[in-house]
């Protein structure tokens, strides 16, 4: 059983949003997601700086035999991403919650009242 | 299609834990572990796969081996009786049916090794083209079960635990063996680019040597390890690096042509390519930056498309990004510039050589 963590935002193409302060957040993976996708062996991420656009896709994760494209669950400019992920895309896998791929400031956080909180997304992540 | 079909592996495979996909009307095990695990213990050990959806095709008669060199495009007749010959099947036109291993069985007996996908249309084709010739094809794939034991360490285990002797089975031969009491073809071939074996029999003496070297520690490996192993070896598949639409040439792979021979179908083509030059060919690609070029992506250069990836990873052993692709013969250079489009950025690299890593076979 994949975990769904209290607190979070996610959207329906299986990406968690968490705010850290004011229209600043962290967007990863569901665990769902990478237990679905298997070992992860590359991140593709966008440069800091990059306008990303809700429902757009920003990026992939790769497994060894498949790329998955990941779409954004907001709309903003990245502010930083996890470089950690660059070495050791695994990290998703062991910690999907804790491996965040962008931090991002966001345009207007009413958005994000269009994602679904933890039990909207346990029903489709079943 | 009359449903997907099950090997006689199926139950192994559940009890293992693989994830099952469909694979050309099989339910297959994909991964068993992880892919990564499973490819390293191909190449730095033993490992192990159900090749059972594989297909058998006998060709029997007085006219059995010159049959065979009629619609194989490598040759047969002058070698010795247990020889295993890798080549194709072309249309006239030169592009290909299939590939596939032809094994010499006896004067009269040769026994085709075929990819499951193109069971059904290679037996056609054969039939086909048996006008003139004294023959009887024969799909005999239902009757067949087949494992492949592969890696550094396949010799030893084997002989370890059945005392095969293969110490004295070349490389690309084959011989009948008893394993526990069943015959068994045997033979050092396989598709991971490692010293190995493939063993043939039916599905009540495979399944009882699978389990056996399972509780030996042999690593079961799904059909992803399968393909990261022969892409590293720049073996091709079928649908990638070969099609209905390429021919042995373009492939790269004239040295399974036997252009001596006096005639095959499809050789009045590929001498008139020759004759003429090829327009296009499959070359090795690595890229500078990290990233993953996978089947389809588009290769550039100078600007402009010249080309496909026909297969790509972020390659296991060598830990960079590697593909075969299919460019344009002016851009097949070794050291041309490229760059691959992924995700619609575009990502810088060379065309290399196709030889990712050392082979190790044992010949």
């Amino acid at each position: 059983m994949s975990t769904v963590l209290a607190g979070l935002k996610y959207s329906e193409s299986h990406e968690w949003v968490k705010i850290i302060e004011g229209n600043i957040v962290l967007v990863g993976i569901t665990d769902f997601a990478q237990s679905q996708l298997g070992a992860i062996v590359f991140v593709d991420m966008p440069d800091v700086g990059a306008k990303i656009v809700a429902e757009d896709e920003f990026g992939a994760v790769e497994s060894v035999k498949a790329a998955s494209d990941l779409i954004s669950p907001v709309t903003g400019t990245v502010i930083a991403v996890n470089e950690d992920l660059v070495g050791e895309p695994e990290l998703i896998n062991e910690d999907a919650y804790g491996a965040w791929i962008l931090k991002v400031a966001v345009d207007d956080m009413s958005e994000l009242d269009n994602l679904l909180d933890k039990a909207g997304y346990e029903k489709i992540s079943k | 299609m009359n449903g997907t079909q099950k090997t006689c592996l199926y139950e192994e495979h559940l009890r293992l834990g693989a994830r099952l996909e469909e694979f050309a009307g099989f339910l297959m095990p994909i991964v068993y572990t992880s892919i990564q695990e499973e490819h390293r213990a191909v190449r730095e050990n033993v490992g192990m796969f159900d090749v059972s959806h594989m297909g058998e095709i006998m060709v029997e008669g007085k006219d059995a081996l010159r049959y065979v060199d009629h619609v194989f495009c490598n040759e047969i007749t002058s070698k010795p009786l247990g020889k295993v010959v890798y080549g194709m099947l072309l249309y006239e036109n030169g592009t290909i049916v299939d590939d596939l291993l032809v094994y010499k069985l006896s004067e009269t007996k040769c026994l085709l090794v075929v990819n499951a996908s193109n069971i059904g249309k290679d037996y056609a084709w054969l039939v086909d083209q048996t006008d003139g010739f004294d023959v009887t094809i024969k799909n005999l794939s239902a009757d067949y079960a087949e494992i492949a034991v592969q890696g550094p360490k396949a010799e030893a285990k084997l002989d370890e635990l059945f005392a095969l002797g293969l110490g004295s089975l070349t490389f690309f031969t084959a011989r009948k063996q008893m394993i526990l009491g069943h015959e068994v073809l045997i033979s050092r071939t396989g598709y991971t680019g490692e010293d190995g074996f493939e063993i043939y029999a039916d599905a009540a003496a495979i399944t009882e040597i699978w389990k056996i070297l399972i509780i030996n520690g042999v690593t079961p490996c799904g059909l992803g390890a399968r393909d990261t192993l022969r892409f590293e070896a720049a073996l091709p598949l079928y649908g990638h690096e070969i099609s209905e639409t390429i021919t042995p040439l373009e492939a790269g792979f004239k040295l399974f042509v036997a252009f001596d021979k006096p005639d095959f179908i499809g050789k009045r083509q590929l001498l008139e390519d020759l004759e003429k030059g090829l327009s296009r060919r499959v070359v090795g690609l690595e890229l500078s930056e990290r990233a993953i070029p996978r089947q389809g992506y588009p290769v550039l250069a100078d600007g402009e498309v010249v080309g496909y990836v026909t297969t790509g990873y972020l390659s296991i052993t060598l830990d960079k990004p590697i593909a075969l692709a299919m460019v344009r013969i002016d851009k097949a250079k070794l050291g041309t510039t490229i760059a691959v489009e992924i995700r619609k950025r575009q990502f810088p690299g060379f065309v290399r050589d196709r030889k990712f890593l050392d082979k190790h076979y044992r010949k």
